[in-house]
């Protein structure tokens, strides 16, 4: 009976429990019923990555309607491994959230904030699971409007600015990704995905396909914040609460990555997108130059929280690049990148959540010496941020890696030379932190203590997660070239 | 004791160590202990493996496969394994000297220290037994990492500038040039495993095998070929023993050691004799060697002087494996050795001058002789070494390298290593024939006092500046392992 519907339940469980959730008043229960909820979504989200590694892809029609006159669901190894990725860090999130989120939020908004994190959840994993194109607006609008929310309960005043700017660049986003939808439902009529897939070639020289597909990618490259569409994404990530901005990270513009991924290669199809739209060259010079202008802005930043949203974007870039190789390779680096990325900035963001609790502020020069005094928390910050440098025997050095061969395998040498350069910049923001925090003294008379237990383990699960997929690295190689070969229609 | 266990021992024991000086942090006699009896453990680990070794065998083992066909596996060959003899070795008697330098120069943080080090050296013994060129970048990298909190000991503004320079420049060309050519390596031939012969014979056209091989010597920045060398004497900051030990023994020498490894081991030697950039890079290790003489006769600071004379030396090893001829391998190999013995008797000394009369420059230490006989004549006996001179070890490395230079058929080479001989001279024996010849300033009293560094310390020293000798009279079981490197595999 569940594993038949496991799809509806993914959606279904989070979205009920929302509005129960506000109803729960008191803190204490809204923080363990949305912590026991991710939980059961990371439980179900196991066992569909399961189902479709071992009998492969299928659908679910909500309601019993048909296709595609309903809505479907679909689930192949692709969305999959993403759902896996972002109820995983929900999971790995919720337990820590309760102490941090008592110290930035006040008392009579945290409810709200519970059942905010409940329907982003949900908006994020409906995203990802829906075979329906309207559908996936209708989600990403559901986890917009709920991280718009999110972000504005930052403790620091700037956080309602940041959130306006991101509720701006994101709406027009989300109304671009509406044209370009409503573009390809009167070309073709259909709205579900797979039927799209195959109206659209029929008509695909038309002008007001050509229109579609430009909206619908400026508009996901706006949400998956792909220099120079980032704008939104630094202050938005600086001043949200810490757990949110882990959160994000870890997922937002992973997901819209995922819509990208759905719409060029299973909707248009490969030949469309890069033969008939030179997507390949956008994507390839777009992705480098924010490589290397937003790591080199986080250089010069001085809160960690924006410096880490920058190597956001930068890392953003190498995703993006794996997407324009248009192979089975690149593809599979891109994937991997994404839960690779997932883990190790997940980490580094809880990391800085935990330094905000106790010393209130995520300034590099406030972090002086606090190697000494938070030596737990501050080791998992230098073990993820050694992952994102792509330090062997971590996670950034497999992406890195099959990235690397990836590229050589297309013959652009140049752009192989040019991501192990960029690691450079990487080295440079990374050490200016463990710099300040082990190399530099601070005021020995103000008393820090180490994070608590609650914040320590996830950090740990997540650090430990980046050096055990830096070794053990079947899983997720194997469920991203799985999931690129599908993407690409290419064996099964 | 089976050979694959003491591999994974020897990583292991020196990680022992540093729980157990921790542990014993607030005991620094016991926590001495622990880092002598660590040291000695690893001497005996690593010794141990030479009975098979010398019979032809090759001890490995396999640990974990990360990516297809890129696996973390160790095997010992008489190359690596003269590398961690002679670097577990120098441990246990630069561990004697740093108890008598650090108590009597009153460093603080001296756990960190200890502790750092025993790191240093487990990631050394990874270099120097990786099975295959990834294993060998993990370990590569992971000693950049662990010395950089040695070099940056004193926390100053000048240790951390100078810890910058370090870490930029070794992480830099590591990254930048190394794992490019790692990468490609993997890429066109599918595996990196260290074979006799070498890997890439066959497999690439002419071009990219130019190219690898540049990305690779540029790529080991620790080899401190020009222009990528400055590291080096940044790296002067750190207190004495990192200086012997590692900045004239482990660090310096994996760089070395990484190139004749790639020499031998990935390109082959055949190979290697027909890429053209050879030519040039045999050129710009010669050119190192002269250059960095030059600059070493400037420097007033000892430190800095030795550093420049380091970087010189090291490129006679780069000479060695460029040659691309089996006597420049052995010649290189036991340059290993014997550089490793002269240089790090002349760090203690510079060091031992430093925590008897706080003296730096050269030019203060006129008539030191009188007051520091003994360290002035290990200084002396380690000098002549360094320059080549009989009865001392480092005429029998220079003698290889100018055979295999003759064999080679490059005779302007005979004409660097002679110069540069010159050279060395001219910067090394100034400072004894100041120490000894000259009177002291006027400020002493002129009434030499006999003031020498910690018994310890002067132990320590005199022992490496006899070792220098011993070598002089026995280099053949040096030169015997160094020659199993480029011997048919029985």
């Amino acid at each position: 009976m569940i594993a038949a519907h496991l799809p509806a339940l993914q959606i279904a469980v989070p979205l009920i429990a929302a509005p129960i959730c506000l109803l729960l008043r008191r803190e204490s229960l809204a923080w363990a019923w949305a912590t026991f909820i991710s939980w059961v979504v990371f439980a179900l989200a196991w066992m569909m990555l399961e189902k479709t590694l071992t009998g492969g892809a299928f659908n679910y029609e909500l309601g019993g309607w048909e296709a595609p006159w309903g809505i479907e669901y679909q689930v192949d190894a692709v969305n999959a491994f993403i759902l896996l990725i972002v109820a995983a860090i929900g999971a790995i999130v919720m337990p820590y959230a309760r102490a941090s989120v008592n110290r930035e939020i006040p008392e009579h908004k945290r409810g709200l904030f519970y059942t905010a994190y409940l329907l982003c959840l949900t908006g994020l994993l409906g995203i990802t699971i829906t075979g329906d194109a309207f559908n996936v607006f209708v989600f990403l609008e559901v986890s917009s409007l709920s991280s718009y929310a999110l972000i504005a309960m930052g403790r620091d005043p700037k956080a309602l600015t940041a959130a306006f700017q991101y509720l701006i660049m994101g709406t027009i986003g989300a109304t671009f990704i509406l044209i370009g939808i409503g573009l390809m439902y009167q070309m073709t009529g259909t709205l579900n995905m797979a039927d799209l897939a195959k109206r659209l070639p029929a008509v695909e020289d038309s002008r007001p396909v050509l229109a579609a597909f430009a909206f619908f990618i400026v508009g996901v490259c706006l949400k998956l914040a792909l220099f120079p569409l980032h704008l939104w994404l630094p202050n938005a990530y600086a001043y949200a609460p810490s757990v949110v901005t882990a959160f994000l990270a870890a997922t937002a513009t992973k997901v819209s990555v995922y819509v990208l991924y759905r719409f060029v290669f299973t909707i248009f199809g490969q030949s469309f997108s890069f033969d008939v739209i030179p997507l390949e060259s956008i994507l390839l010079v777009l992705s480098l130059a924010g490589i290397f202008a937003a790591s080199t802005v986080a250089i010069f930043q001085t809160n960690v929280k924006r410096l880490l949203a920058y190597s956001s974007v930068a890392q953003i870039g190498y995703i993006m690049l794996g997407v324009a190789l248009v192979t089975v390779a690149g593809l599979t680096a891109s994937i991997l990148h994404i839960f690779n990325h997932a883990i190790m900035k997940g980490a580094l963001f809880l990391c800085m959540g935990a330094v905000y609790y106790q010393i209130g502020s995520v300034k590099i020069e406030d972090m002086n010496g606090i190697g000494k005094k938070m030596p737990f928390t501050m080791f998992a910050f230098v073990i993820a941020g050694l992952g994102l440098i792509g330090v062997p025997l971590t996670v950034g050095f497999i992406s890195k890696w099959y990235l690397i061969t990836a590229v050589l395998e297309r013959g652009w040498w140049p752009v192989a030379v040019l991501i192990l350069l960029s690691s450079l910049l990487a080295v440079i923001y990374i050490w200016r932190v463990v710099e300040a925090a082990y190399f530099k003294s601070g005021d020995d008379e103000v008393v820090v203590e180490e994070a608590p237990l609650s914040m320590l383990i996830p950090i740990y699960v997540l650090t430990g997660a980046s050096v055990y997929f830096g070794i053990e690295t079947s899983l997720p190689v194997e469920t991203a070239a799985e999931a690129a070969r599908q993407l690409l229609g290419i064996g099964g | 004791m089976t050979g694959s266990i003491a591999i994974i021992a020897a990583l292991l024991v020196p990680l022992i160590g540093v729980l157990g000086i921790v542990g014993a942090r607030h005991k620094p006699n016991l926590r001495e202990t622990v880092t002598l009896v660590t040291a000695t453990c690893l001497f005996i680990l690593v010794a141990s493996l030479l009975t098979p070794v010398l019979a032809g065998g090759r001890p490995s083992i396999s640990l974990l496969e990360v990516l297809p066909g890129l696996s973390i596996a160790f095997e010992v060959e008489p190359l690596g394994l003269v590398f961690a003899l002679i670097a577990s070795f120098l441990w246990i008697v630069t561990s004697v000297y740093a108890i008598g330098y650090m108590r009597a120069h009153h460093e603080k943080n001296q756990t960190r220290f200890y502790a750092y080090f025993a790191v240093a050296l487990s990631s050394t013994m990874g270099i120097a037994f990786a099975g295959n060129m990834f294993t060998l970048f993990i370990f590569y990298e992971i000693l950049t990492l662990s010395t950089y909190p040695l070099v940056t000991h004193s926390g100053t503004a000048e240790a951390k500038r100078g810890g910058r320079t370090y870490f930029g420049i070794l992480i830099g060309t590591s990254v930048a040039f190394q794992l490019l050519a790692i990468i490609i390596t993997y890429f066109t031939v599918g595996t990196l495993d260290f074979t006799q012969g070498g890997i890439l014979a066959g497999k690439a056209s002419d071009v990219v095998i130019s190219l690898l091989l540049l990305l690779y010597v540029f790529g080991v920045g620790k080899a401190a070929l020009m222009p990528f060398h400055r590291w080096l004497p940044a790296a002067m900051v750190a207190p004495t023993p990192v200086s012997a030990l590692l900045h004239a023994v482990a660090v310096v020498k994996a760089g070395v050691f990484t190139i004749l490894k790639i020499s031998v081991y990935i390109f082959g030697l055949d190979l290697l004799a027909d890429i053209g950039v050879r030519e040039f890079l045999m050129w710009l290790a010669a050119a190192t060697i002269l250059i960095s003489s030059i600059i070493a006769i400037r420097q007033d600071n000892l430190k800095r002087r030795l550093a420049y004379s380091t970087i010189s030396q090291l490129s006679y090893i780069i000479l060695g494996a460029m040659l691309a001829t089996e006597a420049g391998v052995i010649g290189g190999t036991m340059h290993i050795a014997m550089h490793a013995f002269g240089k790090i008797t002349l760090f203690f000394c510079a060091g031992a001058i430093l925590v008897a009369t706080h003296k730096t420059e050269i030019s203060q230490m006129r008539g030191i002789g009188r007051t520091m006989p003994i360290t002035m004549t290990a200084y002396t006996i380690g000098a002549l070494s360094i320059i080549g001179a009989p009865p001392m070890g480092g005429l029998w490395s220079k003698w290889m390298l100018g055979m295999a230079a003759l064999e080679a058929g490059e005779v302007a080479m005979i004409g660097v290593l002679m110069l540069s001989s010159l050279l060395s001279i001219g910067y090394l024996l100034p400072v004894s024939i100041y120490a000894f010849f000259n009177t002291p300033d006027p400020q002493n009293d002129g009434k030499p006092v006999f003031k020498e560094a910690p018994a310890l310390s002067v132990a320590a020293l005199s022992f490496t500046a006899l070792g220098c000798i011993a070598l002089f009279l026995f280099p053949d079981p040096l030169h015997h392992l160094a020659s199993l490197i480029v011997a048919p595999v029985n």
